[in-house]
């Protein structure tokens, strides 16, 4: 089968951002908000078509999925050495085409009506085909230079989107902290790139993941402080991952990030972007389990293991619901890392790795749509705030009911998509190591209780005075919302250990049922508890907060990380390192340049003086001159 | 050979001619008394080739000569002095020396 058709799929929302691009200022909006969303179609029915054939019909032979690589040279230096482009098609990418192509569909059609009037209409509609062609370029990526390419693109695009209201310091302010940020993460993940360039002989990703391969065969040959140097690139390109996947303690970017377009969250900043560095991680999985008996997995599974735990308890006192929304995509991301770093490999040891890629799919879904919903809200509202909402449920029942569908969804309620992922990825927990699996309930139980402070505090609660009368979306905006409330429930029926494993052969999974009921449990323990506390406005709310003090204080400024932060760049990078070596730079490197241009400015004065431009002078200088040399010569010869 | 005058107060007499020329020369604000001033010295040179070659060596003309090639390159830079005197004038409506500093830059 040739799947080389597939470089059309990024290709399409390439041509759309140049057409847009180009023509900013020429186009209508509404007849560029149709381009932008025929070019996306023209990807989805494309990404439709690749997953069909792929699963269905060419994907399997033998019972093992097989791997197509598209390749073109791109730059040769030696005949040994040269960087490739292509397309790879197999099992995670075709699965991740799904889930951007469908997204990003969605959030085109939402931004229509989102984004209505405007000023920069079309050029948010080309900023969206460039992140999509980056993301689809990013999932298709046959070796780790070209994934380093996209993966910067994708970043770029994240940039400009959230920094789209550009007039707005803080979305400014916000762009540039996610730039850097992930910037600094992808400084490892480049180091990480070239260790693996170099002691492994390949970045092609066919090579690399070979359980037979060189390069898992040869882990040991070299090591560096005690670990084998390929556990040390393993980790590095993981740190660059968790910057993009904003895993603690690179995640201060992403609640910031939310100065963005609300329908740019849903689509970058909780269902594909940030999924990129679970992406990745899945990518080299072979090599992070066999190399080194999994040490560098084991790190995978212990920061996303505390990333969802501390992601979820600020969670718990935010009160911006974007920013609650933000915490807990980074909280699910933790769950996603943490299943991979629990998983095995063969056959239903590699359930974690299933259950990772499952959750990622099925989190796409109801992510996408809690912050399409939450942008339905805000767009009715006017305020990001909880304190402003209220009642909405009267007002806007389309937003309500998809908004619970996908709340229920992610609090892992009986037959929500959330459910079957999640029980998949405790049971892998279980299965692996129990102080993660006590983690993963946990935050289960904190995820459902936040999630339904959303809820309560924002269609029932108190009933708020709106200045105007809240009303719905227009359909542009309800009808992305009610696909994905659909998608919310049915992707959870897709039996993922059929198509998507970490050995490349389906296995039989089956939900674990006491393992289920005890996360059911505690999940409905947490609705039950925001029930209590935001089903009518009580102030039992003040009351705990008021008892846990300063630990809800703590909590409330999100354990003081962005603090911390600041403190080590500015008071000790900054004060204690950069301030001595630009004072040395300014004074003495360019005080000694600074020198040698004045001196030679004065000299060159004090000089111009004799030319006075007067030709009288010149010449009283000239006869003078010679009336001299005359006496000196007679002088000497004469007397 | 003049009977009656020696060579030495012809030489004096150059040397004088000499020296006003080139007071004149440091001294004058106009253009035009300058190029006179240049003509007394080259008057002055002139005269002492004429000069040397009368009294040193009568049986030879090369002074004369000199002193007529003189004559001519004095002639002819004169014209172009007071060409350039003349475009001087529309530029700056002034033949005063002083005026013509702007030159320096």
């Amino acid at each position: 089968m040739d799947f080389t058709y597939t470089i059309l799929i990024p290709l399409i929302p390439l041509a759309v951002f140049l057409l847009l691009g180009f023509n900013y200022g020429k186009i209508k909006p509404a007849i560029s908000g149709w381009i932008g969303s025929l070019g996306l179609f023209a990807s989805f029915i494309l990404s439709y078509y690749t997953a069909y054939k792929y699963f269905f019909e060419v994907g399997k032979v033998d019972g093992v999925y097989q791997t197509f690589v598209h390749k073109w040279r791109w730059m040769s230096f030696t005949d040994t050495l040269h960087i490739d482009m292509g397309v790879m098609i197999d099992q995670i990418s075709v699965m991740m085409l799904i889930v951007v192509s469908t997204i990003s569909f969605m959030v085109h059609l939402y931004s229509r009506g989102y984004m209505k009037g405007d000023t920069g209409y079309t050029k948010f509609f080309s900023f969206l085909s460039l992140f999509t062609f980056s993301m689809m370029g990013l999932v298709l990526a046959a070796n780790l230079f070209q994934i380093y390419i996209f993966w910067e693109l994708v970043g770029v695009s994240s940039f400009l989107l959230i920094g789209y209201y550009y007039t707005k310091p803080s979305a400014v302010s916000a762009a540039k902290k996610a730039f850097i940020v992930t910037r600094f993460a992808d400084l490892g993940f480049l180091i990480g790139i070239l260790i693996i360039g170099y002691y492994g002989g390949t970045f092609d990703f066919v090579e690399l993941t070979n359980p037979e391969g060189n390069v898992i065969a040869n882990w040991a040959s070299t090591s560096f402080m005690g670990l084998s140097v390929i556990t040390w690139g393993l980790m590095l390109i993981f740190m660059g991952g968790a910057g993009k996947s904003a895993m603690f303690p690179l995640h201060i970017w992403l609640p910031d990030a939310m100065e963005g377009p609300t329908p740019v969250s849903a689509l970058i900043h909780a269902a594909t972007m940030v999924v990129a560095g679970v992406f990745l991680v899945a990518r080299l999985f072979p090599m992070y389990f066999f190399v080194e008996d999994g040490y560098a997995l084991n790190l995978v599974a212990w920061v996303g293991a505390f990333s969802s735990l501390f992601a979820a308890i600020i969670a718990l006192t935010q009160n911006d619901i974007k920013r609650v929304l933000a915490y807990s995509t980074m909280s699910q991301i933790g769950y996603m890392m943490l299943a991979l770093g629990v998983s095995g490999y063969d056959g239903h040891d590699g359930l974690g790795y299933m259950a990772s890629m499952f959750h990622l799919f099925t989190h796409a879904m109801f992510k996408g749509l809690l912050f399409l919903a939450a942008g339905a809200i805000i767009h009715a509202v006017h305020s990001n705030y909880l304190k402003d909402m209220g009642g909405l449920r009267k007002f806007m029942p389309i937003t309500h009911i998809t908004f619970l569908i996908a709340a229920l969804s992610i609090s892992g309620f009986p037959g929500f998509a959330g459910f079957f992922s999640k029980d998949e990825i405790l049971v892998a927990a279980f299965e692996h190591n129990k102080l993660i699996y006590f983690i993963g309930v946990f935050v289960a139980g904190l995820t459902a209780f936040y999630m339904f402070r959303l809820y309560f505090g924002i269609f029932w609660g108190k009933d708020t005075k709106y200045e105007h009368a809240p009303h719905e979306a227009p359909k542009s905006m309800t009808i992305p919302l009610m696909f994905l409330a659909f998608m919310s429930i049915a992707s959870g029926y897709i039996h993922f250990s059929e198509y998507v494993t970490a050995d490349k052969q389906s296995f039989e999974a089956h939900l674990n049922y006491p393992l289920a009921a005890i996360a059911v449990g505690v999940g409905l323990v947490g609705i039950i508890l925001a029930f209590v506390f935001y089903k009518k406005p009580t102030n039992l709310p003040d009351k705990v907060s008021n008892t846990f003090g300063s630990l809800y204080k703590w909590t409330y400024n999100k354990f003081y990380i962005d603090e911390l932060y600041l403190f080590v760049t500015k008071d000790i990078i900054f004060k204690r390192i950069s301030a001595p070596f630009a004072w040395f730079d300014r004074h003495i490197v360019d005080g000694t340049m600074n020198l040698i241009g004045n001196s030679t400015v004065a000299t060159s004065k004090g000089i111009k003086g004799l030319q006075s431009g007067k030709v009288q002078d010149y010449a009283f200088a000239f006869i003078a001159g010679v009336v001299i040399l005359a006496m000196i010569f007679i002088y000497n010869w004469i007397i | 050979m003049i009977q009656g005058i020696s060579i030495y107060e012809i030489l004096t007499l150059s040397t004088i001619i000499f020296f006003i020329g080139v007071y004149g020369f440091l001294t004058r604000k106009n253009l035009i008394t300058m190029l006179l001033s240049i003509e007394l010295i080259l008057n002055a040179s002139a005269i002492n080739f004429v000069v040397i070659n009368k009294y040193l060596f009568p049986e030879n003309l090369q002074g004369v000569y000199f002193s007529i090639f003189i004559i001519a390159v004095a002639a002819a830079e004169s014209a172009l002095a007071v060409a350039i005197i003349i475009n001087l004038y529309k530029l700056i409506t002034s033949v005063e020396v002083e005026d013509t500093e702007i030159m320096k830059y």
